[in-house]
């Protein structure tokens, strides 16, 4: 482009498409953006008004969701808050300024187009320095592939919620437990889960899917070059419909340096988990000249995404085994309402599977299942600092309930990142007190597959109305057994690690289950947005709100866009 | 205003393509979101069964539904078809809404459409269905014939994971009648019972699963007489093979 930097930046054209997708274990038809699944990556510049027109192709109608960018909520992509989507054979302009920089990514927001392949990465090189220094830069955008289409498998779980676990416990497994833990523990164990009709095995609801990178799956194993001794940044994006993964590059340490497209005070780590819609950008300095494997499990170690980083074409490094599947314990179970563990009839907690007495009152640490001390050298105790309570002898995070079945270890002993590690590098907002709190419980009904929040699905819920100008704290109490990774659009959210003014700031936070986590946001976009679960098909079937922010600079005012207004919008905002 | 008009448009859940799309879009607002409607069939039984009275009948049982969390529209269907007389012995229709009532338990309302070989009949119903503590599914009704004779059944399963593909369901299904109702063949008090295990395998993801499994059926009291009377057996054991479907 010869544009001069005062003009408009560059003009970008997407084209949406029905594509063939190849995992290499199956193949389907999806959805895709000029031409291929995943689209192009998308490099914008800090500072460039961008231009991009969007073509139908489907004979349906679609739309472009900028995940994370700050930009005017006409802009945001979401069918039926911030515009009316985009018609088949119609073409839609977007023209926003690009004010942020990072690793970011594009997806449908119609329908489950996006499970279905239509996702994108977006890169934002900043104006100035990054305040890290790299040789090469690799986007790494992980996606969950499933051979039945979005809709198919929203249908199967509404008939039956456990249609894609196959990771229930069986008859062997019980007689495994009995011989483990006496007939009477396994017994209260299985008890305890049949009395809430609940399972400790729900992880994942959808499983069955091929763990794609950048489009590729485990045998057809994307590579990346690298020169040994080169720092290799990689930006990692978790584009999955449903899958969570942890990520380790066996041989290299990695150093996080930018969580959902901003700085952070870097962090080393042997292995970090990827919400679904996060992203985490990486540096790895591999040394030597040979192959390593990045190797992405599913948190319910249902699937990985496998690549590679080698000196040259074609070389591969070992691929890790799955580890054994989590599961649940009661302490997960702990945000549910009327959950009184002292009311529970039948259940021997000195017996119960997967519960860590060592968390609860006692501490004891030779009961520490799981917990091998033997493999804990090599844990840098420095960098475990900050979030950890002074008092707490061993690696607890306070993301994760008490005991918690689903809290990350290491698998080289080494560091396992937590969101309590994360530090601005330069925060992005004054320190204030927030001007009110609002409690939002996660909440559902897995017999049901109903999602909701407060109890309340979408459908039936009113918009929650905030002021232009104010700083909520949100409250997110998760009441339900399943992560869910809680996405507000148009403004940032604080996540509160306890670090002041060096929290963190995020566009997706990850809420586990039985665990409360506090997210503050400077209310200083106006307009309607969305804020829901990143799970597609817990947002579907309810766990979504329409957020409305009143009173802003503009306000005499904005009014809801119509396909009207917003041609007018378009035209015009640049004149 | 809005909010209400789509109220509407929620309740005709059977109709709903022909609203949303040309009203609102018309009005030339955002709407909001309209309920998820879903549909599905399940055959839970669709079977082969030969007796050890070398009898052999064509059994389903099985239903369709569509609708949204709020409410579904049902039609149950079940019957037993003799291969050699070629002729229904059992032929059942249910037509029931179905609302959520508790977390775990809907409430079901509607007809049933008796129309086997012998007398039709039809009934009133109000049942339960969902699933009780320790993973039963339950499902039970009370039923109020043409006639005005009462009776209820209850139909109680269990899946037992022997792999997460191998599964061994034990059901068991028991009629209770109130009164008796000899042209149709049922005596008051316990009139009959099934029980049965199925040992299924998942082939193709759970929407076909083959099985095998034996089912034992019994009369009772007066049901055992009236049948003694037809020259019908009023126990039998049956060899089944036969498959699951959900769709």
């Amino acid at each position: 482009m010869l544009a001069p930097a005062f003009a408009l930046g560059d003009v970008y054209d997407i084209s949406v498409d029905r594509v063939t997708i190849n995992t290499g274990e199956f193949e389907k038809e999806g959805i895709g953006y000029n031409g291929s699944s995943p689209g192009p990556v998308l490099r914008f510049k800090e500072g460039e008004d961008v231009t991009i027109n969007v073509t139908n192709n489907l004979d349906e109608p679609t739309s472009i969701h900028w995940h994370g960018l700050i930009l005017p909520f006409q802009m945001d992509g979401v069918p039926d808050i911030s515009f009316v989507g985009i018609a088949p054979g119609e073409t839609f302009t977007y023209e926003f300024p690009i004010v942020q920089t990072g690793t970011f990514w594009f997806h449908s927001h119609t329908g489950f187009q996006e499970p279905n392949g239509a996702y994108g990465a977006i890169v934002i090189e900043p104006e100035g320095r990054e305040p890290f220094r790299y040789d090469r830069d690799y986007v790494v955008q992980l996606t969950d592939q499933h051979p039945h289409s979005g809709d198919r498998i929203m249908r199967n779980l509404k008939m039956m919620p456990d249609y894609y676990n196959r990771q229930q416990q069986t008859v062997g497994d019980f007689f495994e437990d009995v011989a483990d833990e006496g007939f009477q523990a396994a017994l209260a164990d299985r008890m305890a889960w049949g009395d809430m009709r609940m399972m400790s095995s729900d992880v994942e609801d959808v499983q069955g899917f091929t763990a794609l990178i950048n489009g590729e799956g485990p045998e057809q194993n994307w590579t990346g070059l690298f020169k040994p001794g080169e720092r290799i940044r990689l930006r990692f994006i978790n584009s999955s419909a449903m899958t969570y993964f942890d990520i380790r590059i066996p041989g290299l340490e990695m150093t996080v340096v930018q969580a959902d497209g901003n700085n952070v005070q870097p962090v080393k780590v042997g292995e970090f988990r990827i919400a679904v819609a996060e992203t985490f950008d990486v540096i790895v300095q591999p040394k030597e000249d040979r192959a390593y494997t990045i190797f992405a499990e599913s948190m319910g170690r249902s699937g990985y995404a496998r690549g590679t980083l080698a000196p040259r074409q074609n070389m591969v490094a070992e691929v890790p085994e799955l580890r054994e599947p989590p599961e649940l314990t009661m302490a997960d179970m702990s945000g549910m309402p009327g959950m009184d563990h002292s009311n529970m009839e039948g259940m021997d907690h000195s017996n119960m599977k997967g519960m860590d007495h060592s968390n609860t009152e006692g501490m004891d640490h030779s009961n520490m299942k799981g917990m091998d001390h033997s493999n804990m050298e090599g844990m840098d105790h420095s960098n475990m600092g900050q979030g950890m309570s002074a008092d707490s002898a061993g690696p607890s995070d306070p993301f994760y309930a008490e005991g918690s079945g689903l809290t990350p270890e290491a698998f080289n002993g080494g560091k396992f990142l937590s969101y309590a590690d994360l530090r601005a590098q330069n925060p992005l907002y004054e320190d204030r007190e927030p001007t009110r709190e609002i409690e939002l419980r996660l909440t559902g009904n897995m017999e049901r597959y109903i999602w909701s929040i407060n109890g309340v699905k979408y459908e039936d819920a009113d918009p929650i109305r905030l002021q232009y100008g104010e700083r909520v704290r949100f409250k997110l109490v998760n009441e339900t057994m399943m992560s869910h990774p809680m996405h507000l659009h148009g403004m940032w959210s604080i996540l509160d690690v306890g670090a002041g003014k060096w929290n963190p700031i995020k566009h997706t936070v990850s809420v586990a289950p039985g665990t409360t986590v506090y997210m503050e946001t400077e209310v200083d976009a106006e307009g309607q947005w969305a804020f829901h679960c990143h799970l597609s098909y817990h947002a579907d079937a309810g766990m979504f709100r329409k957020v409305v922010v009143e009173g802003g600079p503009g306000d005499e005012g904005w009014s809801e866009p119509t396909s009207a207004a917003q041609a007018s919008t378009v035209k015009g905002s640049d004149s | 205003m809005r909010k209400k008009m789509l109220k509407v448009t929620a309740s005709s859940l059977l109709l709903p393509a022909l609203f949303t799309g040309s009203v609102l879009a018309q009005e030339n607002t955002l709407a909001e979101k309209e309920p998820n409607v879903f549909y599905g069939l399940q055959m839970e039984e669709l079977e082969y069964r030969y007796s050890d009275t070398d009898k052999e009948l064509g059994v389903w049982n099985g239903d369709a539904f569509i609708g949204t969390d709020e409410l579904k529209f049902r039609w149950i269907t079940e019957g037993e078809y003799v291969l050699e007389e070629r002729a229904f012995e059992t032929l059942e229709n249910q037509f029931v809404l179905q609302k959520p009532l508790w977390d775990f338990f809907d409430i079901k309302a509607g007809v049933r459409f008796d129309t086997p070989e012998g007398p039709n009949r039809t009934y009133g119903l109000i049942g339960l269905a969902g699933l009780a503590p320790y993973w039963f599914e339950v499902d039970t009704n009370f039923y109020v014939s043409e006639k005005g004779d009462t009776s209820f059944d209850v139909d109680i399963e269990y899946e037992l994971l022997l792999t997460n593909y191998l599964i061994l369901t034990p059901s068991a299904d028991i009629d209770v009648a109130f009164s008796s109702d000899e042209e149709a063949g049922v005596g008051s008090g316990l009139s009959s019972t099934e029980l049965g295990a199925r040992l299924s395998y998942d082939l193709i993801d759970r929407a076909f699963s083959p099985y095998v499994g034996v089912v034992y059926e019994r009369l009772y009291g007066k049901t055992e007489d009236f049948a003694n009377e037809h020259g019908e057996d009023a126990d039998g054991w049956f060899l089944t093979v036969g498959a699951k479907l959900l769709f």
